[in-house]
């Protein structure tokens, strides 16, 4: 297996590139559970964690080799070519050499970035048919759809929900959809609010709250409505969990925790993070109006919306979150954990909600390398979050790609949103 | 001339400190700038040892005072998200743009002076009256809507069945009614002819040109009514005058009276609209670029904005001040050739 520098792939720049994740301050978190890495020959490594590890696998895929020998030593003004930077310009953010399928020939940032088939590519078995590729960033939904049906471009994505009929509908496309693992869901913050303390309150808002309405009116049909954090296919999917939209029961839980006539909150929400994030809030808002609480919401651009997400600004927040590991507890350790500071637990906690017997469960579950027995307790975990009504799950936000007839997508394409782009055949 | 020219600088120096005081004291509203840099998951600690190390956590006035020292050394500081001096960037986006503005400009100029002239020449013409309406209808319409009704109608194409197609009339009208598409939606295009430093040009190859239709009408479009009226007001209070009645009572020509004596005159107040709106031109990219990925200064802009990069807002505002001065600086020293009678430097004389 060869980098595109003409250098071999060996154990040493698995090591090198394993050494340079536990440094990087976006995967040191990711790679804590790994304490070292031991080479074997040149062909054969061993990862050693701390203690047993189910998700060892999972994490193993974010170790994409680095050219140890390409990387390595200095620039000619004196630079460590191996520098991780936030910020500025490294040997790495411009130099390139890994073993995929494709070269970059020539990089516009932001405009164009061209990329060529690499000769000596490992898979000779791929079948992959496509010599040079073109990548074009159009943020404009309606200017991506365009070029699309224009012929301008032969693979888009993301396909924006209102557009889905219109490409589904133009004989030159091809649209392919799929459910999504990103759960976009409200926390009620206990702290601000004194009444999110009584889980019969919480609970009340969860019957409220219409999911299944939510993703076919405001979202076209282009989510899974969700009643628990992980999405189908993850180990803690809990099949009986299922949306509870009830106006009835909820008008009674209120009654029963003694806020029959209700009482006021603060919301808020981005409203360009995620798709339709404005009109869900709103609907949300309108429907918590139904059993008597006012809602004061307020909509803001990312870049605003984080720092206030981080003062925990508002009594409810809305977040979306994709695991990086793609895997359950994932959801829990940055969600549901007890805010704690110093270990980083519950860094998105918003709702500052707290048990510290689920939280066990999941650590519990973390080091429990019997597949089937982890995936009880996370089964058992999402089971206590629902009873709990810890936070109010809306849906999961679905994939979409289109592309011209001859370019077939279908088989390229996957759940984690990673086109292999080097299988991709044009017909 | 000189004393004109010193006072004008002096001006623009104050326009830039105006400027990057402003963008300062909303720096703080446009959000964190280490979200857009760090992953999710990144712990709060992390993000604190960046802040500190980009200096953010200093006071605003410590902040401003480095920023100033540097930007009096030319240097306006680096972009978090291009990891490049800010100027580069903006020096490698603003050739896209002022292709775009050149492109709108033409057309302006081509069409609103002869449809402007005409219109005051034959005010009760139908043709007239139908071009008045149809600027009416442009003037109201943003920008924004005309490009996606210009992308629908010439790049996607329409097929129209309105009318009967089994007969030869209808069919002939759904022909005429339908469009083909096929003009290029977004970008520049794949053959850009290298100018010189940043300068890539997309006006000498047949898609370069192709590409910029579109953008250019779009852009065109809000400005040209506003052309088309005030040449066409202009021209009738001239044509009322009395040395055009002198002229016409000594027998010239009507073409030498209208296009020598009279739209000499019609001019004046056009070059001064024309050299502000230009600048104002370059804001209305914002819009223009968004819709058509066209990689100029304003989709860098809009993009710095949504990704909280503030040295490069700052500088872009910056530069445009400065567009801004120097366009007026070079209507006014125009306006002077134009009109001799007119002196710069506001001397009595």
């Amino acid at each position: 297996m060869k980098f595109h520098s003409g250098n071999e792939l060996t154990t040493a720049d698995v090591k090198f590139t394993f050494d340079r994740l536990k440094q990087s301050q976006d995967f040191k978190a990711i790679f804590k559970p790994f304490s070292g890495i031991n080479i074997i020959d040149d062909y054969t490594f061993e990862l050693v964690t701390s203690e047993p590890y189910p998700l060892l696998l999972n994490t193993a895929t974010y170790i994409f080799p680095f050219d140890s020998e390409f990387y390595s030593g200095q620039t000619e003004d004196g630079k460590d070519k191996s520098a991780i930077l936030k910020h500025g310009n490294s040997f790495a953010s411009e130099n390139l050499s890994g073993t995929g399928p494709y070269t970059v020939t020539e990089r516009k940032q932001g405009v164009r970035v061209e990329f060529e088939r690499f000769d000596d590519y490992w898979d000779t078995e791929s079948p992959g048919n496509v010599g040079k590729i073109v990548l074009t960033p159009i943020k404009e939904n309606n200017t991506r759809v365009s070029a699309l049906l224009s012929g301008g471009v032969d693979f888009i994505a993301p396909v924006p929900p209102n557009d889905l009929e219109r490409i589904r509908n133009d004989k030159n496309a091809n649209l392919v959809t799929m459910s999504g693992t990103r759960i976009i869901l409200f926390h009620m913050n206990q702290e601000r609010v004194e009444a999110f303390k009584n889980p019969k309150v919480r609970q009340a808002i969860a019957y409220a709250i219409n999911q299944e309405g939510i993703a076919a009116k405001i979202m076209k049909g282009f989510a899974t409505p969700a009643a628990q954090m992980s999405p189908e296919g993850y180990q803690g999917y809990n099949e009986s969990l299922t949306p509870r939209f009830d106006v009835a029961k909820a008008q009674e839980l209120m009654k029963e925790a003694g806020y029959e006539d209700g009482f006021t909150i603060t919301m808020m929400a981005p409203n360009n993070r995620y798709v339709n994030d404005d009109k869900i809030a709103q609907a949300v808002a309108a429907m918590l109006a139904r059993i008597n609480i006012k809602v004061d919401l307020k909509t803001l651009p990312k870049a605003q919306y984080w720092p206030e997400y981080d003062n925990r600004a508002a009594d409810m927040m809305m977040i979306g979150w994709h695991a990086d590991t793609e895997d359950s507890a994932n959801f829990y350790e940055f969600l549901t954990f007890c805010p704690d500071a110093d270990t980083g637990a519950g860094q998105y906690n918003a709702g500052n909600y707290c048990n510290p017997e689920i939280d066990a469960l999941v650590q519990k579950a973390n080091v429990e390398t019997d597949l089937d027995k982890r995936a009880a307790m996370l089964q058992e975990v999402e089971q206590r979050l629902y009873d709990d009504a810890a936070f109010v799950p809306l849906h999961w936000q679905d994939l979409a790609w289109a592309s011209k007839k001859n370019v077939n997508i279908e088989p390229v394409l996957n759940v984690m949103n990673f086109p292999y782009l080097g299988d991709l055949v044009v017909e | 001339m000189l004393a004109f020219l010193v006072q004008r600088i002096s001006q623009a120096f104050l326009v830039m400190f105006v400027i990057s005081v402003i963008a300062f004291a909303i720096q703080d509203g446009l959000g964190d700038p280490l979200q857009e840099m760090v992953g999710m998951s990144v712990s709060e600690e992390e993000r604190e040892a960046i802040r500190e190390e980009l200096g953010l956590n200093d006071p605003m006035v410590v902040q401003y005072l480095r920023f100033a020292g540097n930007a009096l050394q030319g240097d306006l500081g680096n972009s978090y998200f291009y990891s490049k001096p800010t100027l580069e960037v903006i020096a490698e986006h603003l050739p896209a743009t002022l292709e775009l503005v050149i492109g709108a400009s033409l057309i302006i100029v081509f069409l609103s002076v002869p449809i402007g002239v005409y219109a005051a020449i034959r005010p009760q013409a139908w043709l007239s009256k139908f071009f008045m309406g149809v600027s009416t209808v442009g003037i109201s319409i943003p920008v924004f809507l005309t490009a996606i009704v210009l992308i629908q109608l010439f790049s996607i194409g329409v097929t129209v069945n309105w009318f009967p197609s089994d007969t030869g009339w209808g069919q002939w009208l759904n022909d005429f009614f339908s469009t083909e598409g096929g003009l290029p939606s977004y970008g520049r295009g794949d053959e850009l002819t290298h100018l010189f430093a940043t300068w890539e040009s997309g006006f000498f190859t047949g898609t370069g040109l192709m590409h910029l239709i579109l953008p250019s009408v779009s852009l065109a479009s809000i400005m040209l009514p506003l052309f088309i009226r005030l040449i066409r007001a202009e021209m009738m209070e001239v044509l009322q005058s009395d040395y055009v009645r002198y002229a016409r009572a000594k027998g010239l020509s009507a073409g030498r009276i209208n296009f020598l004596h009279a739209l000499k005159n019609t001019m004046l107040p056009v070059i001064t609209v024309g050299g502000v709106q230009i600048g104002i031109m370059v804001a209305y990219t914002i819009l223009t670029e968004t819709v058509f990925q066209w990689p100029g200064v304003g989709l860098m802009f809009l993009e710095a904005i949504t990704r909280s990069d503030i040295p490069l807002i700052v500088a872009y505002l910056m530069v445009v001040g400065l567009i801004f001065v120097v366009t007026n600086t070079l209507v006014d020293l125009i306006y002077g050739l134009v009109n001799p009678t007119v002196k710069l430097t506001g001397k009595k004389a």
